[in-house]
């Protein structure tokens, strides 16, 4: 028997008696525990690819064939260390898998030298996976207790990063799809919706609303066809979390979302994904494939009487269309636009049917609630938020990448301990949580934890799970202004507020970063008339917008109003920037000890606003200066600097 | 050889609303970009104004109505970047091609595009030339990059 027969008749339907020696160990060669020739994994997510990973493979590719080794090359997901990519794991017959950073196409021929000849070379090692099969390394730390991973609780990424992506046998091998036909075969729909409802799981996507509630709902509405629609269109910039599920751990998904469906008693699911997820997408179109061939979906799933599909939509991009409403008029071929609610999609929803609309995240925290029970995963967070949650920690700290906490862990502990602070010892300033319409949290709030119930109550929402950490050299005018720039542009222009108001708010920001020399008119007055309406017009914005994005949008705004309002005013009265990084702020002087008077900045001033003789030091005249930076950029004596 | 739109507007079924944005988005795939005959046929064969595809298409930011370059720049606006600086790297794109985001140069070798996140969010400020990435690119070091596609063209 091959692979797929044996996983099919053996593995896939969970029988109680232990398979025969033979069987179990196919499923540890499967598995990668138990190796004939030496693997090589190589972290090609979207995150590695950028990193540099396409010239490791085929640098890896040309070594192995040079060398007439026989070893396998496998393109795993982001294990979550994405400012450690490219990322290099080499696994030697009996030998742990060990994990090596920052391996580009240059350094793979010296490092598989040695590694091969048995040796780990002492740069660029960062860990080992513990494996009770394989004999440990000497002096090469354990994965598990390095300070990124030991405060993580990981559920959805339990795979990402070690499983092969591309191999429903290696899923099937470590357990996976026995929860789906343990479903299908065992209980009733109304069952697993209890089961989901019991464990206190809630919409990972933004909102928050309890997911077997919403199951419930769609299973209690009788209808001829019912639909489940994974929500996979993430935008946010900033977030990578769903993208890293799928790229890394398809199939666990996939398997959540068979059983959802199951559950509300739908037989087609649709997966929304980004068109730009090019990598992703072609994942999952794969997977469903490999899914196909061993009958998981289609009619009447192994003999179990349910039918089941999965569609593959190419989202076209607007960041609205996260909104589950306008998502699925987007699917129906409309302008994403949201639409109210009541009724809610549960009741009436894609083409008027009932649907349930539930996140990346949310879907692949399923299979694990159904193999151990709600009471495994209950336990876990805090009294009103269960489980763990996904981040993705980018910006200014240590180490940047994917994370999964268990709810209630602090800010402080995240960034400081799991991404080990800041880069280059500077200060943290805040930390913007829950996408481009969530908020900042000043150093004051570090020790707030993450969890649906905290965030509320200190006025920012969970979101999506972006966490960007900001230095002392941020600006939050500049970012604020960012934000609402980005808002209005993904506006969808249904409500007048949301439309009109963000681009309001986006031109008052404008106007304060803006240099005296180009106001014109009134915009000098405007400025102060500015600051005084920004709080009011954000209020009608929350209160009078349709959608979630809508009532969100002045959140970045408003956050940083509350807690960096001195530096707001710094900007409009004294006209300046203290990170620097408002261009038009910067005020330039000549440093006079270090100016050696070569007179390149006095040649390239547009406005000759430099004055000086050859061989003297320059000045330059702050009236004439327009700020352009073009004497900074000419500079090679770091002698022209901002004030 | 691009397959004729007629031709591919039959790999949908007539007259579903559905359909429009998957057909859109082959079009676009196969073309490059949406044009009016695209636009004209599609709403005979799905029986839907040409205005509201017009309409619907501008909405979404994946459709365009102008024709790419040979090497497409997609420059990454997402907030880790942003920290980094990508909006004086599109700054300065945008001064050494002379053009504007979503325009393509007058000889047809660029074009230009902000995206929102490409996911790439440790190493700022990121671009994509035709699917080929570049990380961590500096206003200084962009000229490098586009002079390298420059001769290539």
């Amino acid at each position: 028997m091959d692979d797929k027969e044996i996983l099919i008749s053996e593995v896939l339907p969970g029988k109680t008696v232990l398979p025969d020696k033979q069987t179990l160990d196919r499923l540890a060669v499967l598995r990668h525990d138990k190796i004939k020739i030496p693997v090589i994994y190589i972290g090609s997510g979207t995150c590695g690819m950028v990193a540099g990973a396409a010239d490791t493979i085929s640098a890896t590719r040309k070594y192995i064939e040079e060398k007439k080794i026989v070893a396998d090359i496998i393109e795993v997901g982001c294990i979550g260390l994405c400012s450690f990519e490219p990322m290099l794991d080499v696994q030697l017959p009996g030998k742990a898998r060990v994990s090596f950073r920052n391996i580009v196409a240059e350094n793979v021929e010296s490092l598989l030298d040695d590694v091969f000849n048995g040796e780990i070379p002492k740069e660029n090692v960062l860990a080992q996976f513990p494996n009770e099969l394989h004999d440990p390394w000497d002096g090469v730390p354990n994965i598990e207790k390095l300070p990124f991973f030991a405060l993580q609780h990981r559920i959805v990424l339990k795979h990402c990063g070690r499983i092969n992506p591309g191999s429903i046998e290696e899923y099937i091998a470590r357990g996976g799809y026995q929860t789906y036909l343990k479903c299908v075969n065992n209980y009733t729909s109304e069952r697993i919706c209890e089961l989901v409802d019991e464990s206190g799981l809630r919409g990972r996507g933004g909102g928050g609303y309890a997911t077997g509630k919403k199951w419930i709902m769609a299973n209690n509405t009788v209808s001829d066809q019912k639909y489940l629609i994974c929500n996979a269109a993430e935008s946010d910039p900033g977030a990578f979390m769903d993208r890293a599920v799928i790229e890394g751990d398809p199939h666990l998904l996939l398997e959540g979302i068979v059983i959802a469906a199951y559950a509300i008693g739908a037989t087609k699911a649709y997966i929304y994904v980004m068109a730009d997820y090019g990598l992703a997408y072609n994942r999952l179109r794969i997977s469903i494939d490999q899914m196909k061939q061993y009958g998981l979906i289609g009619y009447n799933v192994f003999g179990s009487g349910v039918d089941m599909q999965i569609l593959l939509v190419k989202g076209p991009g607007a960041f609205v269309c996260g909104e589950e409403t306008a998502l699925i008029r987007s699917i129906e071929g409309k302008r994403g636009m949201p639409e109210p609610k009541p009724p809610f999609p549960a009741i009436e929803g894609l083409f008027k049917r009932p649907t349930v609309v539930n996140n990346v995240e949310t879907l692949a925290n399923v299979p694990f609630i159904l193999k151990h029970g709600p009471q495994k995963f209950n336990v876990i967070g805090t009294p009103n938020s269960k489980g763990t949650k996904v981040f993705a920690l980018s910006g200014k700290s240590m180490m940047t990448g994917l994370i999964e906490v268990p709810m209630g862990t602090t800010l402080r502990d995240i960034i400081f301990k799991i991404a080990g602070g800041i880069q280059e010892g500077k200060d943290f300033k805040a930390v913007q949580i829950g996408g481009p319409s969530g908020s900042c949290i000043p150093v004051q709030q570090l020790d707030l934890q993450v969890d649906y119930e905290s965030l509320w109550d200190a006025g920012a929402i969970m979101g999506s799970g972006g966490l960007v950490v900001m230095d002392e050299n941020t600006c939050m005018v500049d970012m604020a202004k960012f934000f609402m720039n980005f808002l209005n542009k993904e506006s969808c222009g249904k409500c007048i507020p949301c439309r009109e108001g963000t681009r309001r708010i986006h031109e008052i920001l404008e106007n304060i970063t803006r240099r005296p020399s180009t106001e014109s008119g009134h915009d000098t007055l405007e400025r102060f008339k500015g600051i005084m309406q920004l709080e009011g017009l954000s209020e009608v914005i929350r209160d009078t917008s349709l959608c979630g994005l809508g009532q969100t949008a002045p959140n970045p705004l408003m956050s940083a109003l509350t807690w960096f309002r001195d530096e707001f005013e710094e900007h409009i009265f004294d006209r300046k920037c203290r990170a620097g990084v408002c261009k038009e702020l910067r005020v330039y002087y000549i440093d006079v000890d270090k100016c050696t008077g070569c007179v390149a900045c006095l040649r390239k001033c547009p406005t000759n606003a430099i004055v000086g003789q050859p061989r003297q030091p320059h000045f330059i005249v702050e009236d004439k200066c327009i700020g352009c930076g073009m004497c900074f950029d000419v500079c090679k004596f770091v002698a022209v600097m901002v004030k | 050889m691009p397959v004729p739109i007629d031709e591919l507007v039959t790999r949908y079924k007539r007259g579903v609303p559905e359909s429009l944005l998957p057909l859109l988005q082959e079009i676009q795939a196969e073309f490059g970009f949406l044009n009016e005959e695209a636009i004209v046929t599609v709403g005979l064969y799905l029986n839907l104004p040409a205005s509201k595809i017009y309409g619907i298409a501008t909405f979404f930011d994946q459709f365009r109505f102008v024709s790419q370059g040979r090497y497409h720049l997609r420059v990454c606006r997402g907030t880790a970047c942003h920290m980094n600086g990508s909006a004086s790297v599109l700054r300065e794109v945008e001064k050494i091609l002379k053009i504007n985001e979503g325009q393509t140069t007058r000889d047809g070798h660029f074009s230009l595009e902000a995206v929102g996140c490409m996911g790439a969010c440790s190493n700022g400020p990121v671009i994509n030339i035709n699917g080929e990435f570049h990380n961590a690119v500096t206003s200084a070091g962009i000229a490098a990059i586009i002079d390298q596609f420059r001769k290539k063209a």
